[in-house]
């Protein structure tokens, strides 16, 4: 039934054209109209988007849905939409978390609610489009253009130094992709084309590769954020709203490991391959220093964006650790890879519940009591305890704990990670531990012993749409972890062409 | 010489402007002071009709006209269009503004008018003699304008920098002018030309010897580094009415003056132009960026921001190919537009007594005017290269340009020192939007500057999602 439709245009400008009506509707009158205006838009907008879903044929690993339209014939740049395996996943946790965000700030924002719900939609539609756009130029267009309502959300409604945080933010993130659009260009003078798919087939020497390669990590690395150009997150994420925090960590990030598997692997198979032992490394260092990192931490949104970082540091390493495993003498029969990269989706696609999921937790607990310290809190389980209950399932699903989604990509990288090399596995494994020691002793601290001062004593327990919110979440986790089968299946056939394509040198 | 040879329709725009500013100069000296609206009324009129006048006589040929001396092609075309709707939306913002002052006087139109019949003839110049004539015009009618509010102190001491260095830029351009005179025996641009194809040894160390004075000229009237050092002053100095009117269409008349001048009569020594400005696009693009970071006051952080921008036209520029040619043009003309509605917003800021130059005074704009902080925020986004608006699509357009002749490490200086400047701009937006408001007045202003103001910031927009139209007439342009 979709089928005549440009169901991609739709989800990538209703969000958009809803933002702009909210925006126009101002703040004169009730704030209602706007919230449940946004919130009709963002489910619209997720209805259509599992339209994707079902018109999808997981058989092919051709673009599907795809529009192509001349938009600036002077540089043959198109407007220029299509999905694959890697995509459609993508966009549709992206609709279905900007759902989650409009509920989370329903009563929360007080300040200009219509600009905040604004920002979210155009922000939904604006990263939608850059999941789906196939031309170069057009992706650069809207991977820098999503910035700005992500800088107007974290500097207007975000904590104490929210200006310092949200310029880092931008300016590390600029700093990031401008190289990225200079290596465009030079493709562009190469090969006389922005199309995607025709940059992948472009030929291109190994000096040529690697330094398109490493303007390509400069975005792309920013962004995961992968160490050591991950110090913005933390104050991003610690200064940002809770609606903020989550997109930013559901989605933005994904947007960075997106960009290995469309751009740098490849267009540039031969510099990852060759430069594959950094990336490896620069993983394995966010997978056990930054998890580390995350066990001394005070402030409970620090500690979950540090876990962000070692849970990415996954993405990042099992998309790269296939080349090694190609090479390894010892796994002749070259199997494994695919089970690395279809991991690496699968834990960007569970890290954006979990981490949703854990930022929105905090958000409860800082909508209540105004702090975000572990130390200001402390048997929380005794007045709050349905929310607790919520609290610690994520909090293992965080964890790594078996039956959550949080458990099926980890454990597919480390499986993979072994037909490479045993320590990259170890190395690896390290962070069920370190993960669990982070997660549960701060559930601990938070949840659990006596009630440690009056303001804990006066919480109220969640309301309904808290309580729906945290619900479809858990729903969300446990189905990925459960039976993750049918997200595998319609990534399987692009991600075999994708690893058949990275095999094949461009020299 | 009969009248047909003179071929005196093509220059139908310039004479009607002419005329009514003459017109308007006597007319103006009749009207009692409170009847001064008819002076803006009659100013307006006259650049619609023009602009009329110019719709109406497109050309994709070269004309010439004047014995020679005119010349009417694409580029004039479009570049005329543009100074006289830029310029009439300087005269838009600028009304109430002058009014607020006690400067609403006739003397702001008639010398806004002799300035953009300057600017055309520049445009069109054939010939030295026409090109430093019509340079002339458009800087004296300047230099009298920046002193215009003549009881600020500020104000003249912009004006007589302003003279001074533009006196001195103007001595070396016509100094390198005779020097290409002396060699070649012509003012005519063509056998200019000509001649530069066929000198050699001491003759064309001569002509590099007259090139390096003209270029000097060019970037002091530019306002490229080592030669900038006028424009924070300037800018700074004169009233925001006049900062606009310098701040926008003469960019593009300096444009048009680069074009004939080192493309159309130099282009043989593009080699060695090219060179020369490698270094001024460097230096201005380093010291642009840099200094604007340290500025308080948002006219002297825009007089910065211009000089990095004019470092963008000029890496056009010295690509020495059509690409970059209509590239740096379109980049101009954006640039026009974005500088247009920047000091539109500090104009509508400012009231009686008050400036609104400071950058503090944006604070907290979008709890005072949303819908303004909304343009302003397109407009400092725009200059900052940020898609979806049209100076990123300027900046790829000159990028790709310089890629194309295989100095992709301009591209990447060029690239560095705009992610520098990026953080002076999202200062702006940091003021407009996280900063709380300590300046509770009402913005006030009349119906027809909301609408100009209004649309000028969103055609950045538009032309921001759909560029292809005016990036297609600045192609057909060079083509």
């Amino acid at each position: 039934m979709f089928a005549d439709l440009p169901l991609l245009s739709i989800v990538v400008w209703l969000p958009i054209l809803g933002g702009i009506a909210v925006l126009l509707a101002g703040d004169k009158g009730d704030a209602n109209g706007v919230r449940v205006l946004s919130l009709v838009v963002s489910i619209a907008t997720f209805v259509l988007s599992l339209g994707l879903y079902s018109g999808f044929d997981s058989s092919t690993s051709a673009m599907q849905f795809v529009e192509q339209h001349a938009w600036i014939p002077a540089f043959d740049i198109n407007y220029h939409f299509g999905v694959d395996g890697f995509s459609m996943p993508l966009i549709i946790l992206t609709t279905f978390t900007t759902i989650l965000v409009v509920l989370a700030g329903w009563e929360v924002i007080k300040k200009k609610p219509s600009q905040y719900f604004a920002a979210f939609l155009i922000m939904e539609g604006l990263m939608v489009a850059v999941f789906a756009a196939l031309d170069a130029i057009f992706f650069y267009v809207f991977w820098e253009a999503m910035l700005v309502p992500m800088f107007i959300l974290i500097g207007v409604w975000g904590g104490e130094r929210r200006v310092y945080a949200t310029i880092k933010f931008f300016i590390y993130t600029f700093i990031g992709s401008v190289f990225m659009l200079v290596a465009l260009i030079y493709m562009y003078y190469k090969g006389g084309s922005f199309a995607i798919l025709d940059l992948h087939m472009m030929k291109l020497t190994l000096d040529e590769q690697i330094l398109i390669f490493l303007a390509f990590l400069m975005a792309f690395a920013v962004k995961v954020p992968m160490w050591p150009v991950h110090t913005w997150l933390p104050d991003a994420h610690v200064e940002a709203p809770t609606g903020g925090s989550v997109i930013l960590a559901a989605i933005m990030l994904k947007i960075g490991g997106y960009g290995f598997i469309r751009f740098s692997m490849p267009i540039t198979p031969d510099a990852s391959h060759s430069l594959d032992w950094l990336i490896i490394l620069m993983s394995l260092v966010a997978v056990v220093y930054i998890g580390f990192v995350a066990l001394v931490q005070r402030d409970m949104k620090k500690l979950v964006a540090y876990s962000s970082i070692a849970h990415m540091g996954f993405v990042t390493l099992g998309l790269f650790v296939v080349f090694q495993i190609w090479e390894n003498p010892a796994n002749a029969s070259g199997g494994g890879a695919a089970l690395a990269v279809e991991g690496a989706m699968i834990q960007m696609i569970s890290h954006g519940f979990i981490s949703g999921a854990m930022f929105l937790m905090i958000g409860v607990l800082y909508d209540r009591m105004h702090t975000r310290e572990i130390n200001a809190y402390g048997g929380v389980v005794h007045t709050m305890p349905i929310f607790a209950a919520f609290a610690v399932f994520f909090s293992m699903a965080n964890a790594g704990l078996p039956g959550t989604s949080g458990f099926v990509g980890e454990f597919m990288v480390i499986i993979a990670s072994f037909q490479a090399n045993f320590w990259y596995a170890f190395l690896g494994a390290l962070t069920l531990i370190l993960g669990a020691a982070y997660t549960l002793w701060m559930v601990k601290r938070v949840f659990y012993g006596e009630i440690a001062n009056e303001g804990v004593r006066a919480l109220k327990d969640i309301n309904s749409r808290e309580f729906a919110i945290m619900s479809i979440l858990a729903l969300a986790v446990l189905i990925l972890g459960l039976w993750p089968a049918p997200v595998v299946d319609v990534m399987h056939a692009t991600v075999e062409n994708f690893l058949q394509h990275i095999a094949v040198s461009k020299l | 010489m009969t009248l047909e040879s003179l071929n005196i329709a093509i220059a139908l725009p310039e004479i009607f402007l002419l005329v009514m500013a003459c017109l308007i100069l006597v007319v103006d000296v009749y009207l009692p002071a409170e009847k001064r609206n008819l002076t803006y009324v009659l100013t307006q009129f006259s650049l619609i009709v023009a602009l009329a006048l110019l719709l109406s006589n497109q050309t994709d040929t070269r004309i010439l006209a004047f014995n020679d001396l005119f010349v009417q092609d694409a580029m004039a075309d479009v570049l005329k269009l543009f100074i006289v709707i830029i310029s009439f939306g300087v005269f838009v913002y600028s009304r109430e503004y002058l009014q607020a002052r006690n400067i609403f006087k006739g003397e702001f139109y008639v010398l806004g008018l002799f300035s953009i019949v300057g600017m055309m003839l520049m445009v069109s110049a054939n010939n030295l003699l026409m090109l430093y004539l019509g340079l002339e015009l458009l800087s004296l009618c300047l230099y009298a304008l920046v002193a215009f509010n003549r009881d600020n102190g500020n104000a003249s001491e912009a004006a007589m920098k302003y003279f001074v260095l533009g006196a001195i830029a103007s001595g070396m351009l016509l100094y390198g002018m005779s020097i290409l005179y002396g060699l070649s025996g012509s003012l005519m641009l063509s056998e200019i030309a000509q001649a530069v194809t066929k000198a050699e040894g001491a003759q064309n160390i001569g002509m590099i010897f007259a090139l390096v004075f003209i270029v000097v000229a060019l970037a002091f009237k530019l306002g490229a580094v080592p030669f900038h050092m006028w424009m924070p002053d300037v800018y700074h100095g004169s009233p925001t009415a006049v900062t606009a009117l310098i701040g926008t269409a003469p960019k593009l008349a300096g444009f048009a003056m680069i074009m004939r001048l080192l493309v159309e009569a130099l282009g043989g020594l593009q080699a060695d132009w090219q060179q020369m400005i490698i270094v001024l696009t460097v230096l201005s693009l380093a010291v642009g960026n840099i200094i604007a970071i340290a500025q308080s006051n948002i006219k002297r952080m825009l007089a910065y921001s211009t000089i990095s921008h004019v470092g963008f036209i000029l890496l056009g520029i010295l690509a020495g190919t059509a690409e970059g040619y209509s590239s740096a043009m379109f980049y101009t003309i954006s640039y026009a537009m974005m500088s247009l509605g920047g000091f539109g917003v500090i104009m509508l800021m400012a009231r009686q007594g008050f400036e609104a130059d400071n950058i503090s005074d944006l604070k907290g704009l979008n709890q005072r005017s949303p819908w303004f902080a909304f343009i302003m925020m397109i407009l400092m986004l725009s200059m900052a290269g940020v898609p979806p608006t049209v100076g990123f699509w300027a900046k790829l357009a000159v990028l790709t340009a310089v890629v194309d002749v295989d100095l992709v490490w301009m591209a990447v200086i060029a690239v560095f020192f705009s992610i520098i400047g990026i953080f002076y701009y999202l200062r702006i937006i940091k003021v407009m939007y996280f900063d709380d408001a300590v300046d509770t007045q009402p913005l006030e202003c009349g119906r027809d500057m909301q609408i100009a103001l209004s649309t000028n910031g969103l055609a950045i927009l538009a032309l921001g999602l759909y560029p292809a139209a005016l990036m297609s007439l600045c192609v057909s342009v060079f083509s």
